[in-house]
């Protein structure tokens, strides 16, 4: 975090200077690990085995926030006797199919309650072309859906119930087997756990704050789920001081979640619809929106927003353009398409601040990719090395591409700066924040929403009058934006006020105005309420030191203005604080309402005994102390009863390349994950070859890929090139020398680094067997200032199945000293390693 | 005249000193934390992006994380990074074997103790803004001079490059500009003071071990840190350039450290290289005060 | 400038008349010491914007100097920030102001081996036809297992985490109208 998010640090370390206790779990020693009061390194890849370890911990000392887990998760539901867990199966679930490499999670599903219908319908688009199954996106953001509530034993006592699950589950994560599969000394261990359980129940929270490291894995969903069930047994969720907070690397990535530019969502998180004979609006919000929840209103988020595009031409008797939405088959995601690239079905590709070229995962197959469209738009600030790909790019280098031979079309198009546009983003806490123009763009430098509203503009002048039916949703779509200045700029404020939304009466200010007949509309439902009254509530700036700590008054928070989610959970079941320290939302008997320092995130008059009637829909059918209001049972799921296409609990596997064997089961790697094995995508088997493990990672000094700052002077001297990070031990066993270069080797390609030889990477000692690690920061690449091979060029493409997302951060190589071989050369060189692994050599695909 | 214009020793106004009217402003410095401190840097961009310091060049210089090295002309703020082997992770204080500076491979480790057991210290250097400045003192066009902040400044549009200003620094913060020739260095912000502004490195410091303020004030919440860092078992805490009483008259920008002085790249007891002057000058009185005299005629002459 | 005041102005003058005959305070004072001010001082207008580096989201003041960013310094304000900023944040001015930034539109022939310039314009016309020559040719009315699904696999965009809210809004609007589905952002890697 301080590495990383340093402002934001600037709170640890005031929390750290009040007394608290700051623990960082992390491969390499960062300059977080400098300010906490206990580091603990870890190998790479095995956090799930740390946490669960720390779950056990929790669970067989009965350290739990019982009246919390009783009350608001689902601790005491009761499962179906058919499921069967990792520890019976050897590291599968029941409903595991080994032929398609996917689950049937009707098995996971609570007793009583019907397995999610949702997943029944969709399971026939499972897997285009197993074992490469492409698992679909199947419940967008918004949570799967459950047909029942479940049957409950409060006294946590019965078999099934989710407790006794889940204590069965973690109770080999002793701290001996965290030792063995993490290199954590058990002493070491106990630490973390003790402080951790010492600072939470009614008057202490602990908060967890993580980044990519656990969500580039081909489990990371289970990272995140692991975290979460251990914040629910401990009661930290929905507290101040509390929670699982996602650092997020780039300044609107929450923004490019909520709004996506996602192919398995639309804004708000209603999943994309799916190819299905004869899907209708009506079949689509059945079978996707929970029947209870807040989800229960889908139809009217969903309508809003089909009216917010489609305007007129949306109505009750077409569906509101239902139609006009495409359907999905499966993984669309970014890998997906540059392996269409590769096979030629993808022509055309946009790329808008973003340089795949040095800053996805296997780098060369994101060039391989972009070398066969037929043309290729840019729009960035510098020249990114996806831009030149075709001129310099090391295939170039290699002599396996030539430019008289790359047939893309590349286009250019320069991008303004956040100075040079308004508009806002979101930040880490969902916070959306307004920036003001200061300047005009230079030269011919646009806005992303100049270009793509011109661009849509331009296109519906040229299909203007076109009868074909596939032009239709272009013709009719509303897009008339006022434009102003020289250079016609779209107000970014008349589309955040369409992202708002309309009523009958003007602005909306609440997501729960939106109907389902067409009367209102809203472009994104959970931002209904940022343009509330007219007022662009984004640029809210009421100075910190004038208001509360709470500071409502800056910025607008989705949804609702709200700071913390889930806040109900602040107070016990009868609405009173857990305890006047962490007072944060309370039942007022007097004002008949929730009151406190935030917003509550729930229905503001639901009083705290509220029961609902029988046949509730919705909100409704959630109890006055059911906090967790989008969950269709308005319970903490410690258990997913669905929703993961990899288990309804998490396990610990292995990276797919693992100088280890699993100790926990037969089964190594996560079964359900994304596998690619072909040509230019080969993996590292786990022999003797590839013995280190690597993980890459960011210095304060740059930003991501570099395209934001390798061109910077200020910056680039400060970090001026490519570097690896080695242990003494390591450094002697392979003779590196500090300061000196080093080759690092995957079946992929070897790229070359300068040797930082350093005390802050460890090699992991895990019961009698020793593990290296390298660290690669990935910033690099030819262009820029500073420049260095990419880390990006060593990984491979292999995906968590449930989101998609690489892995990278645990993957092995092997490191010699020296500069890499150069030309054809370098192919010669990696063909030896893959030889001598087994693999394939390129050649023969 | 050695009693009223003190080069060393106690001083508790140096802007009057130096001419200054008895309501000139209270004098400025920086408190800098090191305990705090998370090497990011802001403060050596922030300065550079301030006062427009060009970049001093690309160069990989594997002391940790640390690639400017040194304070200079082009670095007027320099994050120094030290890697220590410490025994016991769970114990921040050891006082004992931590070495010298992490400059280079580290060394082979003896039998690692389980756990981390490292320590990674980073702290923020800058020119100290002396109370007893010998760049100033052996400045001979008057370019290095006291402001009436106390602080201590390169005029540019005086500096003919001499250069005499840099072996005299006893901390080697000044430097020459290479194609520039002049004397270049933290100003402590001189223009931003005017204008009711904290320096820009002071600004940006993410989590505030740059504080910037009043001296006196700053050497008070130096001591509560301290205080409370002894208290919470951080043992090795110390300050540094803080004492009024030390070679220099106690510096303007003074830090709170948590090993020697050495380790972090500071001479441990630095002395003000003009300490000796006076006695000198008492002989070069009278001859002075002659030479002056002619100075100003000549000068008027040339006028003519 | 009459000869007193010029008497007056000149550093020895002073020096030997005033309270620092050493002359190593006021009376050094120079010319552009004593007229010095912060370029933030006279800066036209002050906008307020927010860091686009990482999503942590501190406040910034952006200076703004004869139609120039002079300055971007933390916002104060800011309940996140409190007017502080990280190496990356500090160094914003010259992100906006790098003279490497590339100003024009290039454009690279197919099998081209040089960039060439093309007006704004005429790239817009070129692109907008690519789409839609593009789009016609890969439509795709069902699927192989005789699914509607309205769409083109032809067209693809891999967006970066920097864009504005209302950017990804138009973004994801017009491409779903286009029927293009593998729409992509940063937030996946």
């Amino acid at each position: 975090m301080a590495e990383c998010h340093p402002v934001g640090f600037q709170w640890v370390i005031e929390a750290r200077n009040r007394g608290a206790k700051v623990i960082h779990v992390d491969p390499r020693f960062t300059r977080t690990s400098a300010m906490a009061n206990e580091y603990v390194p870890l190998r790479a890849g095995t956090d799930i085995a740390f946490l669960g370890g720390l779950i056990n911990y929790v669970l067989s000392n009965e350290k739990d926030f019982r009246e919390y887990l009783i009350a608001y998760t689902n601790a005491p539901a009761i499962l179906r006797e058919e499921f069967a867990d990792t520890e019976d199966l050897d590291g599968l679930f029941s409903g595991f199919d080994p032929e398609t490499l996917s689950y049937d999670p009707e098995t996971w599903a609570y007793e009583g309650a019907e397995a999610a219908p949702a997943a029944g319908r969709r399971s026939d688009i499972v897997g285009d072309s197993p074992p490469e199954h492409s698992g679909p996106d199947q419940y967008g953001s918004g949570g799967a859906t459950i047909g029942a509530k479940p049957k409950v034993d409060p006294s946590l006592r019965h078999p099934r119930c989710v407790y006794q699950v889940l204590k069965r589950h973690f109770s080999r994560y002793t701290p001996e087997l965290v030792e063995e599969v993490c290199g954590v000394p058990p002493e070491h261990f106990r630490r973390v756990a003790e402080a951790i359980t010492e600072n939470s129940g009614r008057e202490r929270t602990t908060a967890f704050c993580y980044s990519v490291g656990w969500t580039q894995h081909t489990v990371g969903v289970q990272y995140i789920r692991t975290a979460s069930i251990l914040q629910a047994l401990l009661g930290n969720i929905g507290r101040p001081g509390g929670g699982i907070l996602a650092l997020r690397g780039h300044a609107s990535i929450q923004g490019s979640t909520d709004i996506p530019t996602l192919y398995n969502i639309l804004p708000g998180y209603i999943p994309m619809p799916l190819a299905e004979h004869e899907l209708d609006l009506d079949q689509f919000v059945q079978e996707d929106a929970g029947q209870t929840g807040f989800w229960g209103n889908m139809r009217a988020y969903l309508v809003s927003m089909l009216k917010a595009w489609w305007g007129a031409a949306a109505a009750e008797d077409n569906d509101f353009c239902f139609d006009y939405l495409p359907r999905l088959t499966g993984d669309h995601g970014t890998y997906q398409t540059v392996l269409n690239q590769i096979s030629g079905e993808c022509k055309g590709y946009f790329l808008v601040g973003e340089n795949p070229a040095v800053g996805s995962a296997n780098a060369k197959l994101q060039r391989l990719g972009m070398s066969n469209l037929d043309w290729l738009v840019v729009r960035d600030l510098q020249m990114i090395e996806s831009a030149t790909f075709w001129k310099d790019g090391p295939e170039i280098e290699s002599g396996e591409l030539r430019t008289e031979e790359i047939g893309t079309e590349v286009f250019f198009l320069p991008a303004a700066a956040h100075t040079e546009k308004e508009g806002a983003f979101t930040n880490t806490q969902r916070l959306l924040q307004w920036h003001h123009k200061a300047v005009e763009p230079p030269g011919e430098a646009r806005s992303d929403l100049w270009f793509f509203y011109h661009l849509g503009r331009v296109i519906q002048r040229k299909l203007e009058g076109s009868s074909e039916p596939r032009d239709r949703p272009l013709r009719e779509l509303v897009w008339d934006y006022p434009c102003e200045g020289e250079i016609r700029e779209p107000s970014a404020e008349a589309v955040l006020a369409e992202i708002n939304g309309r009523g009958p009466d003007g602005p909306l200010s609440m997501y729960t105005q939106l109907a389902d007949d067409g009367s209102t509309s809203c472009g994104c439902w959970i931002y209904c309420g940022v343009y509330a009254d007219g007022h662009n509530h984004a640029a809210n700036r009421q100075p910190g030191s004038e208001q509360s700590w709470v500071a409502p008054g800056w910025a607008w928070a989705w949804p609702d203005n709200r700071r913390i989610l889930y806040n109900r959970a602040s107070a016990d079941p009868a609405g009173r604080p857990w305890s006047e320290r962490k007072r944060y939302i309370w039942w007022s008997d007097e004002q008949r309402r929730w009151v406190g320092a935030d917003k509550p995130d729930f229905e503001p008059t639901k009083a705290p005994d509220y029961t609902p009637e029988p046949g509730a829909k919705a909100q409704d059918a959630l109890a006055g102390d059911n906090p967790f209001i989008m969950q269709t049972d308005g319970r903490a799921w410690l258990f997913a009863p669905a929703g993961l296409l990899d288990g309804p609990l998490p396990t610990h596997y292995e990276p797919h390349e693992s100088p280890v064997a699993n100790p926990l089961y037969g089964q190594g790697q996560n079964p359900t994950r994304q596998v690619f094995d072909r040509k230019y995508n080969r993996y590292n088997p786990p022999d003797g070859v590839f013995p280190y493990v690597f993980t890459t990672y960011r210095l304060t000094e740059h930003h991501t890929a570099g395209g934001m700052s390798r061109d910077l002077p200020y910056l680039s001297e400060l970090q001026p090139e490519f570097f690896c990070e080695v242990s003494p031990e390591l450094a002697t066993e392979r003779e590196l020398e500090h300061l000196g270069w080093a080759t690092i080797v995957s079946a992929r390609t070897a790229i070359e680094a300068r040797v930082l030889v350093t005390d802050r990477i460890r090699p992991l000692r895990m019961r009698g067997r020793t593990v290296h690690q390298v660290g690669l920061p990935y910033h690099w690449g030819p262009n820029g200032l500073s420049t260095g091979d990419a880390a990006n060029e060593l990984l491979s493409v292999v995906l968590d199945p449930n989101v998609h997302i690489q892995e990278a951060k645990a993957a092995t190589c092997d490191i010699v000293p020296g500069r890499r071989p150069r030309g054809e050369s370098l192919q010669r060189y990696v063909d030896s390693y893959r030889r001598r692994a087994g693999i394939p050599e390129e050649a023969d695909r | 005249m050695s009693s009223v214009y003190r080069l060393s020793g106690l001083l508790a106004d140096p802007a009057g000193e130096a001419g200054y009217r008895d309501d000139h402003p209270e004098r400025v410095g920086f408190f800098t934390d090191t305990s705090v401190c998370i090497g990011c840097k802001a403060c050596e961009v922030a300065c550079k992006e301030w006062n427009l310091v060009p970049e001093q060049g690309l160069d990989l210089l594997g002391q940790s994380y640390d690639n400017t090295g040194a304070l200079g002309a082009d670095s007027w703020r320099h994050v120094a990074f030290i890697e220590q082997r410490v025994p016991d992770p769970s114990v921040t204080s050891s006082g004992t074997d931590l070495g010298m500076p992490g400059i280079g491979a580290p060394e082979q480790p003896a039998a690692a103790e389980e756990g981390s057991g490292m320590r990674w210290l980073m702290s923020s250097d800058v020119c100290k803004h002396c109370t007893h400045a010998a760049c100033l003192d052996v400045c001979p066009t008057g370019s290095l001079f006291r402001t009436e902040f106390g602080t201590v400044v390169v005029q540019e549009d005086i500096c003919n490059g001499c250069g005499y200003c840099i072996p005299a620094c006893p901390y080697g913060v000044i430097g020459q500009r290479e194609g520039d020739g002049r004397a270049w260095k933290c100003t402590l912000c001189y223009d931003r003071l005017g204008d009711g502004l904290e320096p820009a490195c002071a600004k940006a410091c993410p989590t505030d071990s740059i504080q910037f303020g009043d001296l006196d004030e700053l050497r008070e919440r130096a001591d509560r840190r301290l205080a409370e860092l002894h208290q919470d078992g951080v043992g090795e805490a110390r300050l540094y350039g803080r004492d009024p009483d030390d070679g220099v008259g106690g510096d303007g920008a003074f830090f709170l450290l948590l090993d020697e002085p050495e380790v972090y790249g500071l001479p441990p007891d630095p002395v003000v290289t003009t300490r000796d002057l006076p006695a000198m000058w008492k002989h070069a009185a009278a001859a002075a005060a002659s030479v002056a005299a002619t100075v100003v005629l000549s000068f008027l002459g040339r006028r003519r | 400038m009459g000869i007193r005041r010029w008497i007056a102005s000149w550093p020895v003058y002073r020096q030997l008349t005033g309270s620092d005959p050493l002359g190593r305070g006021a009376a050094a004072k120079s010319r552009g010491s004593r007229e010095l001010s912060p370029r933030t001082h006279d800066a036209d207008r002050v906008v307020r914007s927010i860091c686009p580096y990482c999503a942590v989201g501190c406040g910034q003041q952006v200076y703004v100097s004869n139609g120039k960013v002079s300055q971007i310094e933390g916002d104060p304000d800011s309940p996140i920030s409190r007017g502080r900023l990280c190496p990356k944040g500090a160094a914003s001015k010259q992100l906006v102001t790098s003279p490497s930034r590339q100003q024009r539109v290039l454009y690279r022939k197919p099998y081209g081996t040089e960039w060439e310039e093309l007006p704004l314009e005429r790239a817009m016309e070129m692109i907008a036809d690519r789409v839609i020559e593009t789009r016609g040719r890969t439509w795709q009315e069902h699927d192989a297992r005789g699914r509607r699904v309205n769409r083109t696999l032809g067209i693809a965009s891999l967006g970066g985490a920097t864009l504005d809210n209302e950017e990804n809004y138009l973004m994801k609007k017009l491409y779903t109208a286009l029927g293009a589905v593998q729409v992509e952002n940063q937030a996946r890697i």
